[in-house]
């Protein structure tokens, strides 16, 4: 099993190499060799018109299930409430299941959740709900249990969850119990309908590359995406199931314990609750010039962000950062100041309604995703901007 | 405290850029790293032994080059170190690594906590954690910013979520995946160095694991990559002429008119 | 250049290197602002063993010798030289209790030095004795129990800071260059306080302090050596450290030479960056193959007195004399060609310029040195008549 270049077929015309995600081909006596560290991607294969490429893989025998259909949305709840990102990934679910001609569900835990019917309303079918007061908090346990009991009872086809630190912690243990498949923040959904495929797109190598992945013969097909990446639709007259579920607590124990919640008060203005958002990098030199930016921020009633250099170097608190480590973001107005545009920072505010660049380098990366670009000296065109919006 | 860190070899991202040009990978040599969030996992291991007596023990799964992460670690507060090699592990997606890790602690044994770090820089999933607490069966708990205390098998940690922390407490043996906000990695010793360099790294391969070939390897992934591309990137908008003044009060027009402000 | 370290070396510069530019980096315009000791990169230090380098293996060091410790300092004072008189300042304070030491002493101090728990330092310097050490008053009388200091050092690096003193007393002044002893002395020894931190010129990150004994009781054990020794061991140490001072002056020269040319590769004046002016040039030129020439010097010196060398003051006199001098040259004209700006507190060099005054002023002025380096050819002129 492995990777092997087929020597008669392969005419060393090197197409290979530039595709290779590792720079792992080389051409040597004119025929292409492949390093140690490939991980069998397949980049290489695709880019040869020559079919010099070959990958072996053992044969996945495994059926795949007929009896495995629907797509769900694990709809995650906070103190009671149901969160954007539960509507976001509706909407997008919606249009895959309509693809398939199949149903959409919500799963939703916790205890006293308000407005369940929204979920109807967003696109769901069904809304399976278990409410209990144990699930109140966020007991990943209980949580995993759950999910995995319900998936293993109604065998959706494809599960689908908003990639925040709930579902990034939980659904992940859910696929390993289950032996399935999952793809953590894509950022693209379609269905190969031929097979009944759910193609999931995410970036990888830091946003430099994208990738297609699929969950070929296991079931059900998972995948995570940040909040924000998918627009939320509401569609009007919609009906739908609400199933209430008993929680079984005698069957799943939870191992850990929650013994406290400290929220974190610094931030006043949550920045992806913000409709405008004023942003700076490392083009800011010191801690301090943030206060320009504050000013700016202070006159267009905006939220204060911050790529992830100042946060680094303690500028900013951390839970000011858009950027793949940080937040993903998607305000009406994003002003991004000093920010080169690093594929991890747009990966968290490239969706922005409107984008606003000013940066002193015309080849910065952040103008290649502006609505509007001033290339300058932030320095003398924030502190122009703030002015000019306060004398009106 | 017996403590398993997984640290993983990845390619230094930061570098790679692509050619405008042709939308090619440039390609200056990619330096291999250690994953970034994996030094602060090895970093909390040593203090952790260093405030309750033990060991630190650091495995990797990859290709042969990976030893150089382990020598690394071995430097940097790690007792012993392991490699995990053979080209049926090639292909892997995080539930096959997941398993072929979980087969190495299990060989290991006598264990109290596995740490790893959040995710990888290259494949940004942060699932190997949670998955490989599953294959061992015991607790998980992510994002972990501080541990508070390790007290008769129990430990107490803050954990990082959106909009602040919980704590909470676990028993042991669990995974847990930490955060960079928990420790600064310490530069490596002069006597670690020495020790780094002249110990001895066992690589223990699909035989030895005792694994199913079925779980491990493009067979053991229940994921494969069938595409990769690069993004298209279009300079969409519009970049202001004229003097900065100008520039401004232009662009305080055009957002004005959007209605944006 | 090539000058054939060994693996052991090579792993011991480069990890200096990277605690310099990861560590001190960052926080040397503000340790020079607030005139604040490296307590935190002392931690750093001790965490990667380099207290331990110039601590024989038997106290729990990794025995190395000169030009391992020549290449730290270089490394540490590329970055800042404040921090790198800190930690080489106990280096010093070491080098008498592992060449006179007892047993007991050793074994009493020695590990503590080399794990970096305590910071050491040596005090000869007096108000009235700088260059003229004989000159010094501070006496130590026998009495029960051990001796009686009483007296002041000056101008003490890591006074107050360091808690193992090596301090040269009087302790039969009618002896003339036979009446000094040198005694270990604790911080927190009743009798011994410390002046106010004095306010330098440069290497402001390192503390200076006056040492004050009033009536400080020192136990017998504490001798260091015989008595009557203090001057001779003296010299001998200080013959012992002067290539870290060289070291010290080589890499901050370096460092300044660094930033000089950064900067001439991309200041543009007349359409061009300065780099392209042979006026430029030539100071660069001249700067570059000052600093490779004490550098040279410096290792050669450091590698003779490894080789088990017994004598060796003029060349040791010989690499700090140079190395110094160089470095007040090269951190000057590195100012010079960052014009306006090396002036400017933004900038690295005019600290560098401000550090390098005092190496050529330490651990004996060039001037003194320049005399002993000639007394030497007196004598060797001589011996061959």
């Amino acid at each position: 099993m492995g990777i092997r270049i087929d020597p008669d077929k392969c005419t060393g015309c090197g197409d290979c190499i530039a595709p290779c995600p590792f720079g792992l081909i080389e051409i040597i006596d004119e025929k292409a060799h492949i390093n140690e560290g490939c991980n069998l991607c397949g980049a290489c294969q695709e880019a040869c018109s020559y079919d010099a490429i070959l990958i072996e893989a053992a044969i996945e025998t495994a059926a795949i299930s007929d009896s495995h259909r629907g797509i769900w949305v694990f709809a995650e709840a906070k103190d009671g409430n149901l969160k954007s990102v539960d509507y976001e990934l509706l909407s997008r679910g919606r249009e895959l299941a309509d693809t398939l001609k199949t149903e959409l569900c919500a799963v939703c835990f916790g205890h006293n959740i308000s407005e369940v019917e929204q979920l109807i309303a967003y696109g769901a079918d069904k809304v399976y709900l278990t409410d209990d007061p144990a699930l109140a908090s966020h007991q990943e346990d209980l949580y995993t249990g759950e999910l995995t009991r319900l998936i293993q009872e109604h065998k959706p086809e494809i599960v689908l969850a908003g990639a925040t630190s709930l579902g990034r912690s939980f659904i992940p243990r859910v696929a390993a119990i289950l032996k399935t498949g999952l793809t953590a923040d894509c950022t693209e959904l379609e269905i190969d309908t031929e097979r009944r495929l759910l193609l999931q797109t995410r970036p990888a190598f830091g946003g430099n590359i994208m990738a297609t992945i699929i969950c070929q013969t296991r079931r059900p097909q998972m995948a995570t995406v940040r909040p924000r990446v998918f627009k939320k639709n509401p569609l009007a007259g919609r009906k739908g199931q609400i199933i209430k579920v008993d929680f079984n607590k005698e069957g799943v124990t939870s191992k850990t314990k929650l013994l406290d919640f400290v929220e974190d008060l610094t931030e006043r203005v949550k920045i992806e609750d913000a409709d405008i958002i004023v942003s700076g990098g490392r083009g800011l030199d010191k801690a301090e010039n943030f206060q320009l930016l504050e000013e700016l921020a202070a006159v267009m009633g905006a939220a204060l962000g911050s790529s992830r250099p100042p946060v680094d170097d303690g500028w900013i608190p951390y839970s000011h950062q858009v950027g793949q480590t940080g937040k993903t973001i998607c305000p009406k107005l994003y002003i991004a100041c000093g920010i080169s545009g690093a594929v991890q920072h747009l990966a968290g505010m490239q969706t922005s309604d409107t984008i606003v660049a000013i940066n002193n380098d015309p080849d910065a990366p952040i103008f290649e995703v502006a609505t509007y670009g001033i290339v300058g000296d932030l320095f003398e065109v924030v502190p122009m901007l703030t002015e000019k919006l306060k004398g009106r | 405290m017996n403590i398993v860190v997984c640290l993983k070899q990845v390619p230094g991202t930061t570098q790679v850029k692509i050619d405008p040009q042709t939308n090619t990978l440039v390609r200056q040599g990619i330096k291999n790293i250690v994953n970034p969030f994996d030094t602060y996992a090895l970093e909390e291991g040593a203090r952790i032994k260093e405030r309750y007596g033990g060991k630190v023990t650091a495995i990797s799964m990859g290709p042969p080059q990976a030893e150089e992460v382990l020598r690394e670690a071995l430097s940097t507060g790690a007792d012993q170190a392991i490699l995990l090699s053979d080209s049926a592990f090639a292909g892997s997606d995080t539930l096959a690594t997941s398993y072929t890790l979980a087969r190495a602690i299990n060989k290991i044994r006598e264990y109290d906590l596995v740490i790893c770090g959040r995710q990888t820089i290259d494949g940004d999933t942060a699932q190997v954690g949670p998955e490989l607490a599953e294959m061992l069966e015991i607790p998980f708990v992510a994002y972990v910013s501080q541990i508070a205390e390790i007290d008769n098998g129990y430990m107490r940690v803050q954990r990082m979520v959106e909009d602040g922390h919980e704590v909470i407490e676990t028993p042991l043996p669990a995974v847990i995946t930490v955060v960079k906000e928990i420790n600064v990695p310490r530069l490596p010793s002069l006597r670690g160095l020495a020790k780094a360099k002249s110990a001895v790294i066992p690589t223990w391969t699909a035989k030895e694991l005792g694994v199913d070939k079925n779980m491990v390897g493009l067979s053991g992934s229940a994921t494969r990559v069938i595409k990769i591309f690069f993004p298209q990137r279009v300079y969409r908008g519009e970049i202001l002429q004229g003097s900065l003044e100008n520039q401004a009060e232009s662009l305080i027009n055009k957002l004005r008119e959007a209605k944006l402000i | 250049m090539e000058y054939f370290l060994s693996e052991q070396q090579k792993t011991i510069k480069s990890l200096a290197r990277r605690i310099a530019e990861e560590k001190i980096l960052p926080v040397r315009a503000e340790l020079d602002e607030r005139e604040e000791f490296p307590w935190d990169i002392m931690k750093d230090f001790a965490d990667s063993d380099m207290f331990r380098i110039f601590i024989p293996e038997q106290y729990e060091g990794l025995g190395g010798g000169c030009l391992d410790l020549c290449l730290v300092v270089e490394e540490i004072s590329r970055v800042c030289s404040g921090v790198a008189v800190s930690y080489a300042a106990s280096a010093l304070g070491s080098f008498t209790i592992v060449a006179y030491g007892t047993e007991e002493q050793k074994r009493k101090y020695l590990p503590d030095i080399a794990s970096g728990k305590r910071l050491a330092a040596f005090a000869l310097t007096e108000p009235t004795a700088g260059s003229d050490a004989s000159a010094i008053k501070t006496t130590a009388e026998k009495a029960a129990g051990g001796y009686v200091l009483n007296g002041t050092k000056q101008f003490i690096t890591s006074g107050g800071e360091a808690e193992i003193y090596t301090v040269i007393v009087l302790t039969d002044k009618a002896r003339g260059a036979r009446g000094a002893s040198a005694f270990l002395v604790e911080k927190d020894t009743p009798g011994f306080s410390f002046g106010k931190k004095e306010k330098k010129m440069g290497i402001r990150a390192s503390s200076t302090r006056e040492l004050i004994f009033r009536n400080c009781l020192v136990p017998e054990e504490n001798m260091l050596g015989r008595e009557g020794m203090g001057f001779i061991m003296t010299m001998k140490i200080l013959d012992q450290s002067r290539p870290g001072i060289g070291a010290q002056a080589v890499g901050l020269a370096q460092g300044a030479l660094e930033a000089a040319v950064d900067y001439a590769r991309q200041r543009v004046q007349f359409g061009h960056p300065i780099i392209a002016l042979p006026v430029v040039q030539n100071v660069l030129a001249d700067m570059a193959i000052q600093v490779e020439a004490a550098r040279a010097l410096t290792y050669a010196v450091a590698k003779t007195i490894d080789s088990g060398a017994k004598q060796f003051t003029e060349e040791s006199a010989m690499a700090k004399v140079f190395a110094s001098d160089v470095a007040m040259k090269v951190t000057t004209d590195a100012v010079q060609i960052l014009g306006g700006a090396g002036y400017m507190r933004d900038y690295p060099v005019e600290k560098m310029m401000r550090d390098a005054k005092i190496t050529q002023i330490y651990e004996g002025t060039n001037q003194v040195l320049r005399g002993a380096i000639a007394s030497e050819l007196r004598k060797r002129k001589a011996r061959r008549e």
